[in-house]
């Protein structure tokens, strides 16, 4: 058996929503170099959708998975939605991920929560 | 396929293929039988020890047939502890870069009351030899080094090691898996006492390897049970294995200069080429180092990315970022000659056969300019250092 699934390695090969929003107005990191991953997520919110979503991971393969998918999920989402998005979420639609790499999708979910926090800061709205 | 993995396992060379076969086939009995077809099978076991004791420069007495590198490692410093524990002696020296078949049954031992001293490897990834000295003490009973680093390449000054254990008077193991079939090992010329090598890190089957142990240390056996290996390693045979293992390294050893003068002159293309990406660094002395070996640090990606698309365009290769090894920890060799986490994480590690072409480097190189670039292209570590938020370590 592969290391990873096909779905994995199609976010892995072809990452999704790659880049920077410039005019974000929400704006999460997490992770750190130490442990080997960091992910970056810009989010451009408006009337409480997530319009646009963009990221970038420094990581292994799941973690550049995850973030793709993650991004994916909440592409056109309400934000009350968004919120929801959990990691489990994120491994499913990623037909599962080896036990050992779960915390990249524990990761894509923090990276986006931390976003929408930065978000409600910024605009004062509360979700 | 581009294979740039030689230092994890290597392709089975056809002599030991053919010899494996041929004895599969016709030379299957039991070694301790004592009829015609088992004493045809221990004929060929006692071929296969005299090649390899020629090989090293030991006496076929002194090999013992094992399971492979670890299996060696384990049994030859337990040896040793038993022999020191006998004497009262309970400090080991050994360095913080070693094969975790060493760095693991040392832990076992600290928990039996030895002390381990780890000497420094330093940032070139060589041990010093006087630091070594400077380590022994009294009560002292074994001195454990490798031969050549598995991660980095680096090979160590074992000659002068061993003088000084000699002259010290304590014994001395050495892990030689990366180096037996690659450079010159000669277990007298070095001084070596205890020596562990595996047959398929020089195109010999897996699961195979030996013991070398200078005449009269008493072994302590790991498996109980038949009186195989003069009584030292219960079991019977892998006669095939061992054979083949003995052919592929009495080959390796006749072309060992020859492939060792191509295998440079690749290698120092590639460690030319790979120098040109920006922010990057060869880990390990660039003199001192096995012949196949290039070890470099790119900042600013990880890994394990790296080699999935590096695979994608048929290359393998391997990294000693955590991600490849399961624990969030970058490799312990990285770590051991100063790298810091954020840069260890985004290493490779080719390690070529003599086989390659000149062409296979240049795709090589290439490849792997272009997949760092584009990991670059969306690590925000990467954007940091650009940007000037962060300061480059590399």
């Amino acid at each position: 058996m592969a290391l990873y699934s096909e779905k994995v390695m199609d976010h892995f090969r072809n990452p999704r929503n790659v880049g920077v929003i410039e005019d974000a107005n929400g704006i999460g990191e997490v992770g750190n170099a130490k442990c080997g991953d960091i992910m970056k997520m810009y989010l451009k919110i408006e009337d409480d959708i997530v319009q646009d979503v963009k990221f970038e991971t420094f990581g292994c393969g799941s973690a550049i998975a995850s973030s793709s998918m993650a991004t994916e999920l909440i592409k056109g989402q309400p934000v009350s939605e968004v919120k929801k998005l959990t990691n489990k979420a994120v491994a499913e639609a990623l037909d599962g991920l080896p036990d050992y790499k779960m915390h990249c999708s524990v990761l894509a979910e923090e990276a986006i929560q931390s976003a929408l926090e930065d978000y409600q800061k910024r605009t004062g709205k509360t979700i | 396929m581009i294979y740039a993995d030689n230092a994890a396992t290597t392709k089975m060379s056809d002599t030991a293929i053919r010899t494996m076969y041929s004895l599969m086939n016709e030379c299957w009995g039991n070694p301790s039988s004592l009829y015609t077809h088992g004493q045809k099978a221990k004929e060929i076991l006692e071929e296969a020890r005299e090649d390899i004791a020629a090989v090293i420069g030991a006496n076929p007495r002194e090999i013992y047939f094992t399971s492979g590198g670890s299996e060696a490692d384990n049994q030859a410093i337990l040896t040793a502890a038993a022999i020191g524990k006998k004497k009262g002696k309970r400090h080991i020296v050994s360095s913080a870069f070693e094969h975790h078949a060493v760095l693991h049954t040392l832990e076992k031992l600290k928990k039996e009351d030895f002390e381990i001293t780890l000497v420094d490897v330093h940032e070139n990834g060589l041990i010093r030899p006087e630091e070594v000295e400077a380590a022994i003490r009294e009560d002292t009973c074994l001195v454990t080094i490798m031969y050549a680093n598995n991660e980095i390449g680096t090979i160590q000054p074992i000659p002068e090691i061993g003088a000084v254990c000699r002259k010290k008077n304590v014994l001395f193991h050495v892990d030689a898996v990366q180096a037996v079939g690659h450079i010159p090992v000669h277990v007298n010329l070095d001084c070596i006492d205890l020596l562990s090598a595996s047959g398929h890190k020089f195109h010999g089957p897996k699961g195979v390897g030996f013991l070398y142990a200078r005449k009269g240390i008493p072994l302590t056996n790991l498996i109980e049970g038949g009186a195989q290996e003069r009584g030292k390693r219960a079991g019977t045979e892998n006669v095939p294995g061992i054979a083949a293992m003995a052919a592929a390294l009495k080959e390796a050893n006749r072309s060992m200069s020859e492939d060792a003068a191509r295998q440079t002159r690749m290698r120092d293309m590639l460690i030319e080429g790979l120098s040109q990406i920006p922010h990057s660094a060869l880990n390990g002395d660039v003199k001192h180092r096995l012949p196949g070996n290039v070890s470099f640090c790119f900042e600013g990606i990880e890994g394990e990315s790296l080699l999935l698309l590096l695979d994608d365009k048929g290359i393998c290769a391997s990294s000693g970022s955590a991600c490849t090894s399961g624990s969030l920890d970058p490799s312990h060799v990285l770590l051991a000659i100063g790298r810091v986490h954020d840069v260890a994480h985004g290493s490779l590690r080719l390690s070529i056969g003599a086989d390659i072409t000149e062409e296979e480097v240049c795709y090589i190189i290439r490849s792997v300019k272009e997949v760092v670039a584009y990991l670059r292209g969306f690590s925000p570590i990467w954007r940091d250092l650009m940007s000037g938020k962060k300061e480059f370590i590399l």
